[in-house]
């Protein structure tokens, strides 16, 4: 990294008006005033822009709701009547006028579907990057870093202490132990929306062709994956397997699950958990993991860093995660930074372990 | 350095005791000499480093980490060495030139710390953190700054030794290796050798090693009505921590009941060991010659050093139970009655300071001595030993010779507060709880208790826990106050640490009143009244 940043030109046209004139935090969320339009709102609107599927980040009763066709897909699913009323999709890389703001839906790398938010106004260019990761998910379209004027940007694992080591790695911890063990299951905590689908094609990519057995909870979106073409392999229900089939088996469930009720159907299970958390020891033991895999779909402090690189945004404003760091560093870069108080994003303590499937799948 | 690092993290994430053994064991078979030793050395706290303190680590880190995402990470992470391993930059273009080298073997660690002089040892740790995975870079920096801390005590080694060992010598028990354990140095090569059988049973004898304690079983009443009153010396059972007093050719140590040398933290004991013998006693505190509540010996207890502080506000005191060694005789063999005398004679000869005799209990009938214990309710006496008087000092537990005769449990009615997860089987339960009593309109917490319920009933409280649940505090659920715990333990003490300002002794469940009304639970001012005093 050289200090670029100091002599890299201003892309705001100069008389325009600086985005934090146009772009607000309200209650409700961020707001893009000269479109009418919230991104993510935390409470029902008029007008949403919704980055991706995570229910922290997609919640029903919005009038309207835009977003990629992938994302709209896995709304409905979750959400059924609640989803919202009118429903409008938009293809990655096409631009729509809304009010006096064009906007254009980006891929994030996050989860299928997921989207940045490439926001032009009087001039300026505010990407709002949604959560993102940098490395190769074959369930969802590689992130792509759009040059901008503003780079909002997540920073959930932004701590130099998080690097996710390679995901290979993490999945040959998995057989290792598999062989290890063998009349034994393992029962490995996925959120139910990406890390599941992810973790399954990273098996199967190693070569992984044994059933894999299913909560219950993560059925459907892995029907929908299917349905949109992700290759997922032989999937199989544990709710309503015998004992006996599941012993040296893989069983995958929402993180709740693995060391609740559920899981003592299993025999002497294996408990492990997939997510960037767990690479901090203290933190995994704290949950009861016995095998704790670091596998994240978000960027990693790395890959953060490398993002402010790439987007060389002389402006950015950190959101949910912990910011502090991020705009420390960001500071030293020659970058604008400032901390965004977004609510109602998971915090750490529920995003690690969340007690019902389906809320905090954001790491 | 691998497989010291890969133990390390098994052990971490290993949630049940016998994993544990299990993951020993099989580190013991698979690792060559001298690692496995030095493996052994590090966990069991008999290897220490003094050169590189924590402070120094994290300064190291600080010239190669911003200070400020250093200090982020570490109030977030919370444990330095953690945070230093995991913050440890590894990209290429951080390095300064090592990267080449391979990684260092724990014996290379092990060697060049004992050689290191002061200053140099910073130099060559930053060496290895540059050739080291992160996990290599944990176990590197927990084992030079000594705070291994990951559950494996050393009684849980020597049993995976014990384990191991029966592979080869199927005669081998935890008390065999405990007792050669205790003549021999890190790394351990002879104990190694013997127990795989490639060698004799290595020497004993001399040196202030430990000799395994002779315990006792509960007396269970069916088991006293076999019992004739004739046979058995009575004494009383005080309320402290079972030590091991052994001082021998010039070498002075005090040990607790599994081994563990506690010499560090009890300075005023060890000072007055100018003796040679090897002695069995009770450890407490007490202030001219009252021995204070279990709770002030607590706070002296799992601490490497002790400040003068302490030495002042807490002495110790250690109450004599037993001789095994006068000088180089081994007393164990006698029978119960004649090393009495031998023990009487010596401390009238000797006089140590800071210890004196435990009186014998003279009885002619049980009924005598189920007055006497119920009678018992003065600080530090928590029941009678009965010790049969022909009884040769023997290592472990035998059933018969020797039972521990507790006074009857204190009970009171609590109600449940909160509930907390348990761990390893009983992960998907909640299974600790902590009670409270009323104090006025509210509750206040007296104490957590995990035990004393069957596995049937623990599924009952589980489902009630779970649908009372009023609250969430990560893996803690608050709980309606609508349930009554009748809560038995041994005693009560004041405490400055617990808001109800009492701390209750070996508490356990000991019966569910699923019948009583929250409201009818017992009262602080009750629970006040039965403080020992």
């Amino acid at each position: 990294m050289s200090a670029a940043h100091h002599s890299k030109p201003d892309r705001r046209h100069p008389d325009g008006p600086h985005p934090d004139k146009w772009i607000k935090v309200l209650p409700e969320g961020l707001y893009v005033e000269p479109g009418g339009f919230y991104i993510d709102p935390v409470r029902p609107v008029e007008r949403a822009v919704v980055t991706h599927g995570h229910s922290d980040h997609a919640r029903p009763g919005n009038r309207h709701v835009l977003a990629t066709p992938g994302t709209l897909a896995i709304m409905r699913q979750r959400m059924g009547e609640g989803v919202g009323g009118s429903l409008q999709a938009l293809d990655y890389g096409e631009t729509l006028r809304i009010g006096d703001v064009a906007l254009r839906l980006v891929p994030a790398g996050h989860v299928l579907g997921s989207a940045q938010v490439v926001l032009e106004h009087a001039g300026s260019r505010v990407v709002v990057s949604g959560d993102y990761k940098r490395r190769l998910d074959r369930t969802c379209a590689p992130f792509e870093p759009v040059p901008c004027d503003v780079f909002v940007t997540e920073a959930t694992f932004g701590l130099p202490v998080f690097r996710h080591p390679p995901d290979l790695g993490e999945v040959g911890k998995l057989l290792h132990s598999m062989a290890l063990f063998p009349e034994r299951s393992h029962v490995v905590g996925v959120y139910a929306l990406g890390k599941c689908q992810r973790l399954i094609t990273l098996l199967r990519a190693v070569g992984y062709d044994r059933p894999i057995w299913l909560h219950g909870a993560l059925e459907p979106l892995c029907r929908l994956y299917s349905s949109l073409g992700v290759e997922l392999g032989e999937l199989r229900p544990a709710t309503v397997a015998a004992k006996e089939d599941l012993k040296g088996a893989l069983v995958l469930a929402p993180p709740a699950a693995v060391a609740d009720r559920w899981a003592r159907r299993l025999a002497d299970p294996v408990v492990a958990v997939a997510s960037g958390w767990m690479r901090v020891r203290q933190r995994a033991r704290q949950r009861g993991v016995e095998l704790p895999l670091v596998i994240s779909d978000h960027a990693d402090w790395d890959e953060l860093c490398q993002t402010l690189e790439d987007v060389a945004a002389p402006e950015v404003w950190v959101t949910h995660g912990r910011e502090e760091a991020l705009v420390h560093y960001a500071t030293g870069r020659g970058i604008r930074a400032r901390a965004l108080a977004l609510i109602g994003f998971e915090d750490e303590d529920s995003e690690g372990m969340p007690e019902k499937a389906g809320e905090g799948e954001a790491s | 350095m691998n497989r010291f690092a890969a133990l390390i993290d098994a052990l971490v994430f290993m949630p049940s005791r016998n994993g544990k053994i299990r993951l020993l064991v099989e580190h013991f078979a698979t690792t060559p000499d001298p690692d496995r030793g030095w493996a052994l050395a590090a966990l069991t706290g008999a290897l220490t480093f003094r050169e590189a303190k924590p402070a120094a680590i994290r300064e190291l880190a600080a010239t190669r980490v911003d200070p400020e995402l250093l200090a982020l990470s570490y109030d977030y992470v919370g444990d330095l060495a953690e945070t230093v391993a995991l913050i440890w930059p590894e990209r290429p273009e951080y390095s300064v030139g090592r990267a080449n080298s391979l990684p260092p073997s724990l014996d290379e660690v092990v060697e060049a710390l004992r050689a290191a002089k002061r200053g140099q040892v910073l130099g060559q740790v930053e060496g290895w953190l540059d050739t080291l995975d992160s996990s290599g870079r944990f176990a590197l920096l927990k084992l030079i700054t000594g705070a291994l801390r990951i559950g494996v005590s050393a009684r849980l080694a020597k049993t995976a030794l014990a384990e191991w060992g029966r592979i080869a010598r199927p005669e081998v028990s935890v008390d065999d290796v405990e007792e050669v354990w205790h003549g021999l140095s890190a790394p351990y090569a002879e104990l190694f050798a013997w127990l795989e059988g490639q060698a004799e049973r290595p020497a004993t004898g001399s040196g202030a090693g430990f000799r395994p304690m002779m315990l006792s079983h509960p007396l269970e009443e069916e088991d006293r009505a076999g019992l004739d009153p004739a046979a058995y010396a009575a004494e009383w059972k005080w309320d402290g921590i079972r030590v091991q007093l052994a001082a021998r050719g010039g070498e002075r140590r005090l040990y607790s009941r599994t081994g563990d040398d506690v010499s560090g933290a009890f300075p005023d004991i060890v000072d007055h060991m100018s003796f040679d013998a090897v002695l069995d006693g009770e450890l407490l505190v007490a202030r001219d010659g009252v021995v204070a509540p279990f709770n002030d010996l607590q706070q002296r207890l799992n601490r490497k050093t002790v400040t003068a502080q302490m030495l002042r506000d807490g002495p110790a005191w250690v109450r004599l139970y037993d001789i095994l060694f006068d000088g180089d005789e081994d007393l164990r063999g006698l029978s119960f009655v004649e090393r009495r005398a031998r023990l009487e004679r010596w401390f009238e000869a000797v006089r140590p300071r800071r210890m004196d005799l435990s009186p014998l209990v003279p009885f002619d009938r049980w009924d005598e001595l189920v007055a006497l214990r119920d009678g018992a309710r003065e600080n530090g006496i928590e029941g009678l030993m009965l010790k049969r008087r022909d009884s040769a000092y023997l290592a472990g537990r035998p059933k018969g010779p020797w039972f521990k005769w507790k006074r009857g449990a204190l009970t009171l009615d609590t109600v449940m507060m909160y509930a907390q997860r348990g761990h390893g089987k009983r992960s998907s339960y909640y299974s600790d709880y902590t009670f409270g009593v009323w104090r006025g309109e509210e509750l206040v917490p007296v104490g957590k208790a995990y035990s004393g319920f069957t596995d049937a009933e623990l599924i009952e409280l589980d489902r009630w826990v779970r649908n009372h649940t009023t609250r969430r505090y990560g893996p803690v659920r608050e709980v309606e106050a609508g349930l009554v715990l009748e809560v038995a333990f041994d005693s009560v003490h004041p405490s400055t640490r617990h808001k109800s300002g009492l701390a209750m002794r070996f508490p356990r469940i000991h019966r569910i009143r699923w019948d009583k009304p929250a409201h009818e639970a017992d009262r602080l001012e009750t629970l006040a009244a039965m403080v020992a005093g």
